[in-house]
């Protein structure tokens, strides 16, 4: 059961959003995360809107796999919405409910709010449902690179980063493993309260750290044997090089963002939802 | 092309606390010649010091005395180390903990970005190292999904990669299965026939060591027999000394030959002993 676990949520299709270089999928996200707390009107909203479901309709991304990101954040959402909804003043009251109140600003306030948070996570989403692990990494590494004059070892977090997501899989059916072995010397994993159980997890956990630290020494010396030393001199098997479509779309994204920082900030359009 | 002249390496041993109580010696004074093209077989039980005598062959670890060449150059200098890595490619044990990339191809790859290897060039090395291990049609499928002897072919095409003029295996075939085993061992085999490259093989699987130009038996951090393998497998109770099994056509052999029969020494291959008993 524990292998059912999939890593990263890459959902692989045929796609211009999917053959983006990572960068700009990377950068994209990032402006489009901003973005959407830099407007005050409608019209800034229904922008995003349209943006964000253009982008999810050229993924190729069923719809419904950018919804199951929200699952994990829903209760989160709620809270907000209730906090949003009933502790705002200002407007004309709408309902009244002991000492809660629902003002009209209050109303706005949280609809606009939950509206930002569900962008945020399907923007996001976007991002990792169309983009492998690994070329996240590569991108992160080549977006970060001009850190490393200020002494930030970019390279070698980033093979940290796709050493993890390559050891994740192995350490998973070795716990799986593990648990199973305890099970056989009569180990109980499944009942007692939450401290018994916890625990329980400490012979499985044992020996999981001392094969990972294993594991580690190996594939550093395998490492070493293949010549590694580190970011220096090496060259790239796949290096990012920008095509033209990553030009058109980093373009597409700065006409998206002038246009909603401009018309969600400047252009007087005070309609509210209701 | 591999020359050690006395080489010697010892570890501190210590105890629960840390503190030095003594040395241990794990090769002691080892002589050993080996030449381009040849493929040595380096037999020995369990502690016998054969693994650490790899070691040292890819300057992993450094004689504590004595001196050992790599293609003509001392593993001690520091200078020379990467060029001993490169001209030795070492393949180890476990396939899971030597193959860094997410993908085949990508882990074939590792070695030639190490070097600086221009991108043109390593995909044209990377294409041809996975067809000489016959592993090209899984170049884009996750390492996770293959098999224990496929993974180790996938690490032999990345120590081919790097085009070294040696390979040395650490017992690579010690955790397969015998298809695994089998896989590996006719990859190997390929690529000595068709590149011509010098191979190290370390193992206690006596049936792996039938085809090579030399064996050489250690025990205790010593050179104890060394010879084409007939000659090594002729002494059998030399071999049972050093706790080592002998394939069981020379055992049986050499059964047979106590109890009378005229069969010669050093019997390798069922086809041989069948058609001396069939004459």
């Amino acid at each position: 059961m524990i292998r059912d676990i999939t890593i990263g949520q890459y959902y692989p299709a045929n796609s211009k959003i999917h053959s983006l270089d990572p960068r700009v999928k990377i950068v994209g996200t990032l402006l489009y995360l901003i973005s959407l707390f830099t407007f005050k009107s409608i019209i800034g909203y229904v922008l995003a809107t349209v943006f964000l479901f253009a982008c999810v309709k050229l993924s190729k991304v069923p719809f419904k796999f950018m919804v199951r990101g929200l699952k994990p954040i829903f209760l989160l959402l709620m809270i907000t919405v209730a906090f949003n909804l009933f502790l705002t003043p200002g407007g004309a009251v709408l309902l009244q409910i002991g000492p809660l109140k629902v003002t009209e600003q209050g109303l706005s306030t949280a609809v606009y709010m939950a509206l930002r948070l569900i962008y945020l996570i399907i923007g996001s989403s976007l991002m990792t449902l169309t983009t492998t692990p690994n070329s996240l990494t590569d991108g992160l590494e080549k977006l970060l690179y001009p850190l490393n004059r200020i002494k930030v070892p970019v390279h070698e977090i980033a093979m940290m980063m796709s050493i993890a997501l390559r050891f994740i899989p192995i350490l998973l059916e070795e716990t799986d493993k593990i648990m199973k072995a305890q099970i056989a010397r009569g180990a109980d994993l499944e009942s007692g309260n939450l401290i018994q159980k916890a625990k329980a997890m400490i012979p499985i956990l044992v020996p999981l750290f001392v094969s990972s630290f294993r594991r580690a020494n190996d594939l550093a010396m395998a490492m070493e044997a293949r010549c590694y030393r580190g970011g220096e001199g090496r060259t790239k098997m796949k290096p990012l090089v920008y095509q033209k479509t990553d030009y058109i779309a980093y373009a597409i994204m700065i006409c998206y963002i002038v246009v909603v920082f401009v018309a969600g900030r400047y252009i007087p359009f005070k309609i509210w939802i209701f | 092309m591999i020359k050690t002249d006395k080489l010697v390496f010892e570890y501190e041993k210590q105890d629960d606390d840390g503190r030095v109580i003594g040395v241990s010696r794990a090769i002691d004074e080892v002589d050993l010649e080996v030449k381009p093209g040849q493929f040595v077989a380096i037999l020995g039980h369990n502690g016998s010091g054969k693994s650490t005598l790899a070691k040292h062959m890819n300057a992993i670890l450094v004689p504590t005395d004595g001196t050992m060449w790599v293609d003509g150059k001392d593993t001690r200098k520091e200078d020379n180390i990467w060029d001993v890595r490169q001209s030795a490619g070492m393949v180890f044990q476990n396939p899971d903990n030597q193959i860094i990339g997410c993908v085949v191809e990508e882990d074939v790859g590792f070695g030639p970005e190490n070097l600086g290897v221009p991108t043109e060039e390593i995909w044209q090395r990377v294409e041809e190292s996975l067809r000489a291990v016959g592993m090209i049609e899984y170049r884009e499928h996750s390492p996770n999904k293959l098999s224990g002897g496929q993974k180790q072919r996938v690490a032999i095409a990345g120590v081919m990669a790097m085009r070294p003029k040696c390979i040395v295996l650490d017992e690579p075939t010690a955790m397969l299965d015998p298809v695994g085993r089998r896989e590996v061992l006719r990859s190997i085999q390929e690529l000595r026939k068709r590149e011509h490259i010098t191979v190290i093989l370390i193992t206690h699987y006596m049936e792996e060591v039938v085809d090579a130009d030399k064996v050489i038996v250690m025990d205790h951090g010593h050179i104890v027999m060394q010879g084409t393998p007939k000659e090594v497998f002729s002494q059998v109770d030399e071999l049972k000394k050093y706790r080592l099994d002998v394939p069981q056509v020379t055992l049986l052999a050499d059964e047979l030959r106590k109890r009378g029969l005229d069969i010669p020494k050093g019997i390798l291959r069922k086809e041989e002993l069948v058609n001396l008993l069939c004459q």
